[in-house]
């Protein structure tokens, strides 16, 4: 439906669209067709809601954002000025209001956008059709919500959405279940027949001489015991735990296991579904707003602008870079990366004999004009994420220059203060801060935890524990879903705990150590 | 057309006015949310409806920034920060654990008639007593030049001009004249007028604790918030007493500590005396809340009791007594006024032992729709 709002862009802006696609293309960035939707502020910041998609399922949240994002502009708090969505044609949404020099720089933001999207390699398992099945998913909903009611499944969705990142972010990428299986097939059936003879070997055979073999260990006895055995032993293994090992996508052990009903089952696959497609946004936020920012500002100052738009560039780009203390901008640490990275490869400045340089004065002075920068970054977008973009090229003179430092939350003053500027740790940290998006890592560990259906996560403790009351908050929408108690192994107090909720009651036990 | 956004964003009203209801108990509870900024908004931190995930919490948590500054400088209070402060700016919007959600005192107050299924307040047989305001919807043929109707005079020469052949279309200059001149005038109406008088007295004494003021504050306040929903105009008077009592501000009132005994009565006098001085009961709807902990000099009580029955519930819409308990108060106050309930059915009494029955307390002062 909000797609017949579609107006074209205005003929001055289509030449400007032009103008910047061909410049783009001569750069070497390679992008989808990108169609730009010219929008008023409502309905880009309903857009922004609905993530980018037009049709979505119902849900309160997105009139939450909704909400913020209007108030956030009624009162002048804040402005989106684009908005551009990764599917093939990329869709970009452009605020009518922005003035023809700004209009310019989101168009030249965007293709750089676009281009990413199209080449990163994280990026190449998403569904490039997700306009269609955002559309479907909202379909589906829908129907439930007319068949169930909307409480019902609005309830459902939102203990979905609080497990919605229990997922495994490297799951599109590998296909560790399927390897398994295979790699089981091919291994059982010299093992099976083995483990066969052991048991025969140790199962109840009373001793006898050789003539009355037959008759006291009856030989159909025998096998029929050894099959119940092995029966026995194969339930007590598939009972006892599963699964084989610790799984990082919950949600999904949960599709296949909890006792959902159908509706449920496809509401929960279709959160999953979306927020797999959104983990590769959140894998590259530095990368993507750092190249988009870099095409926009070598093109712009190149060719975009008149002179009359000039100190409004600078106001608009410097605005977009700005960095604060306490939070670090993903636009500014990508662009500065990108530049580094660019000159560095233009000059020489990496490899083995650039390390082993001790001479400041001649690093300082190191070019071999090489002017491998421009092929470099284009590589770098191609194959790197956040974390090993940062892991790769971040430098300690790159923290110096840009005058990085991590602050860490000190207890008694409730308040976070500057703890380094050591190299290592301002690493670390960011490092840190970009694995899992910051996120606790929680594995499923077991789904019938003392052989008795329950569901047993563990989170991975990177030194940072839990939020209690959120964690319990979540461990009730686990229930929900999952049916029976469910647990969430971690370190509270620094010690070894077990967060249990039996649908009433929470309950927390300290785990001995095993 | 409607798009689905509003579906979307009625919804998540729907749910925060639900959420106000629901919680309402607990912002009465805890006062500290509501504040009246600007001429009647208060804007109420309402907890965003936020789903909870596995997160991080703050001890060990940290980030990445960039600017100067020295190791140990602070860069901002915790509480605020997210465990993934770093990297990730602008990509979960609206992480804040409350939301500002604005709200006008009437919306707030019929939340609270409907949480508290209050009736709407039938002021008493005023009809006799009406106000008189001026609205400038005429015109009149003099008055101040700052008053002076630009088009209506303009057209008033125009069509003079004309009449006598003055105007020529080549040249349309035209001068208005004396005669010409229209000016926007007032029109007097008439509109009948219901006010409210409100009188607080509260018990400062010794025994008197911040916990038990905290709660006639809150008491107060939504008190307040319904009747003047309910008036057009609402004046209030504060008396406090220990065992002399006097008239006081609204500051004063909340944060006056005495110490000494307690003399009820001498409230009452003083209650009396405001009445009849400023507050005429045939123009007035007088509402009186006492709060006290229920701890009277044992003399008094007959003097009090004697007042109130022939000065002042003769004169009130409604009297209503809330007694606080607090460890030093014996409460045998409210023992004594019971007496009086059965005469007078406009007095209310209530007894409001901590802060959760302050909600129950509203409803039984409020409930009667007086």
């Amino acid at each position: 439906m909000s797609i017949s709002i579609h107006r074209p862009l205005p003929a001055n802006l289509s030449e400007i669209k032009e103008e910047m696609a061909s410049r783009a293309r001569e750069y070497g960035l390679d992008f989808f067709e990108t169609n730009f939707e010219f929008v008023d502020y409502e309905e880009l910041s309903m857009f922004a809601a609905y993530t980018g998609f037009p049709v979505r399922y119902p849900h309160w949240r997105f009139g939450a954002q909704y909400d913020e994002l209007m108030k956030g502009y009624t009162y002048g708090l804040q402005k989106i000025y684009e908005m551009v969505i990764n599917t093939n044609p990329c869709h970009a949404y452009l605020l009518d209001t922005n003035s023809t020099g700004d209009q310019k720089l989101v168009i030249a933001h965007v293709y750089g956008h676009c281009d990413f999207f199209k080449n990163n390699a994280w990026f190449t398992p998403t569904n490039r059709k997700m306009l269609d099945q955002m559309a479907n998913h909202a379909a589906r909903i829908n129907r439930y919500i007319d068949r169930y009611g909307h409480e019902a499944v609005e309830e459902f969705i939102d203990a979905c959405l609080s497990l919605e990142d229990l997922i495994d972010p490297h799951l599109p990428h590998v296909r560790r279940r399927m390897d398994q299986d295979s790699a089981k097939g091919s291994l059982s059936p010299d093992e099976t027949s083995q483990s066969d003879e052991d048991a025969e070997r140790r199962s109840g055979r009373f001793p006898s001489k050789g003539y009355m073999d037959a008759f006291i260990n009856p030989p159909d006895v025998l096998r029929k015991q050894a099959q119940d055995k092995k029966r026995e032993q194969e339930q007590v293994e598939a009972n006892r735990s599963f699964p084989g090992h610790p799984e990082r996508d919950v949600l999904l052990f949960i599709l296949e296991h909890a006792p959902l009903k159908q509706w449920q089952h496809d509401i929960l696959s279709i959160v999953r579904d979306e927020a797999y497609y959104f983990v590769p946004q959140a894998q590259t936020k530095i990368m993507n707003e750092g190249w988009a920012s870099y095409w926009h500002s070598t093109i712009m100052t190149r060719y975009g602008l008149t002179d009359a738009e000039i100190i409004d560039y600078a106001d608009h780009h410097s605005g977009t870079m700005a960095m604060s203390p306490n939070r670090l901008n993903p636009y500014k640490i990508g662009i500065e990366l990108y530049r580094d990275i660019e000159e560095r490869w233009n000059k020489g400045q990496h490899g083995l004999e650039w390390e082993r340089c001790d001479d400041l004065r001649e690093k300082e002075h190191w070019n071999t004009r090489t002017e491998e920068g421009r092929a470099k970054i284009f590589e770098v977008r191609r194959i790197h994420n956040d974390v090993t973009f940062i892991d790769e090229f971040l430098t300690p003179e790159f923290c110096r220059k840009h005058k990085l430092f991590t602050f860490a939350y000190n207890e008694s003053s409730d308040d976070y203060e500057i703890a380094s500027r050591e190299f290592y740790k301002i690493k670390t940290q960011l490092l840190d801060s970009l694995t899992n998006h910051g996120r606790p890592i929680i594995r499923v560990v077991d789904g019938n935890y003392r052989n008795r259906g329950e569901l047993y996560l563990l989170h991975q403790y990177q030194g940072m524990p839990l939020k209690q009351d959120y964690a319990r908050d979540t461990l009730v929408n686990l229930c929900k879903l999952w049916g029976r108690p469910v647990h969430i192994e971690s370190l509270v107090d620094d010690k070894l705990s077990v967060l249990s909720f039996d649908g009433t009651n929470h309950e927390i036990r300290s785990k001995p150590a095993a | 057309m409607t798009r689905n956004i509003d579906r979307d964003l009625t919804r998540f009203k729907d749910i925060v006015r639900g959420k106000v209801r629901q919680n309402l108990r607990r912002y009465i509870n805890h006062s500290e949310m509501i504040g009246r900024k600007g001429k009647n908004t208060v804007s109420i931190p309402v907890p965003n409806i936020e789903i909870p995930h596995f997160r991080h919490g703050p001890k060990g948590s940290g980030g990445v920034g960039q600017g100067e500054g020295d190791v140990g400088q602070s860069v901002g209070p915790g509480g605020q920060q997210q465990g993934d402060g770093s990297g990730q700016a602008g990509s979960d919007p609206g992480s804040g654990h409350y939301r500002e959600v604005e709200i006008t005192l009437e919306e707030l107050a019929d939340l609270l008639a409907q949480e508290l299924q209050l009736p709407r307040i039938e002021p008493r047989g005023k009809d006799s007593l009406v106000s008189v305001k001026d609205r400038y919807t005429t015109i009149a043929q003099t008055g101040p030049e700052s008053l002076r109707h630009f088009r209506r005079t303009y057209r008033k020469a125009l069509k003079r001009s004309i009449a006598s052949n003055d105007y020529t279309p080549e040249n349309p200059v035209i001068v208005p004249t004396r005669d010409d001149c229209q000016y926007r005038s007032w029109k007097s109406i008439t509109m009948p007028e219901s006010n409210a008088a409100l009188i607080y007295m509260m018990d400062v004494s010794g025994s008197m604790l911040d916990e038990q003021k905290e709660i006639v504050r809150t008491e107060a306040f939504w008190i307040d918030t319904w009747l003047r929903r309910n008036y057009d105009g609402v004046e209030v008077r504060y008396i406090i007493h220990d065992a002399v009592a006097k008239e006081v501000d609204e500051d004063t009132f909340y944060h006056t500590r005495e110490s000494g005994g307690t003399r009820i009565s001498s409230a009452y006098k003083v209650c009396k005396e405001v009445i009849q001085r400023e507050f005429p009961v045939s123009d007035w709807n007088i509402y009186c809340f006492q709060f006290s902990d229920g701890d009277n000099w044992g003399e008094d009580n007959s003097a009090c009791l004697r007042m109130l029955s022939e000065d002042i519930l003769p004169h009130c819409n409604l009297y209503c007594y809330g007694q606080v308990e607090s460890p030093y108060g014996s409460g045998e106050f409210i023992r004594e006024l019971r007496r009086l309930v059965d005469q007078n059915d406009n007095l209310i009494l209530s007894d409001i032992p901590s802060r959760d029955a302050i909600y129950e307390s509203i409803r039984k002062f409020l409930g009667k729709g007086k």
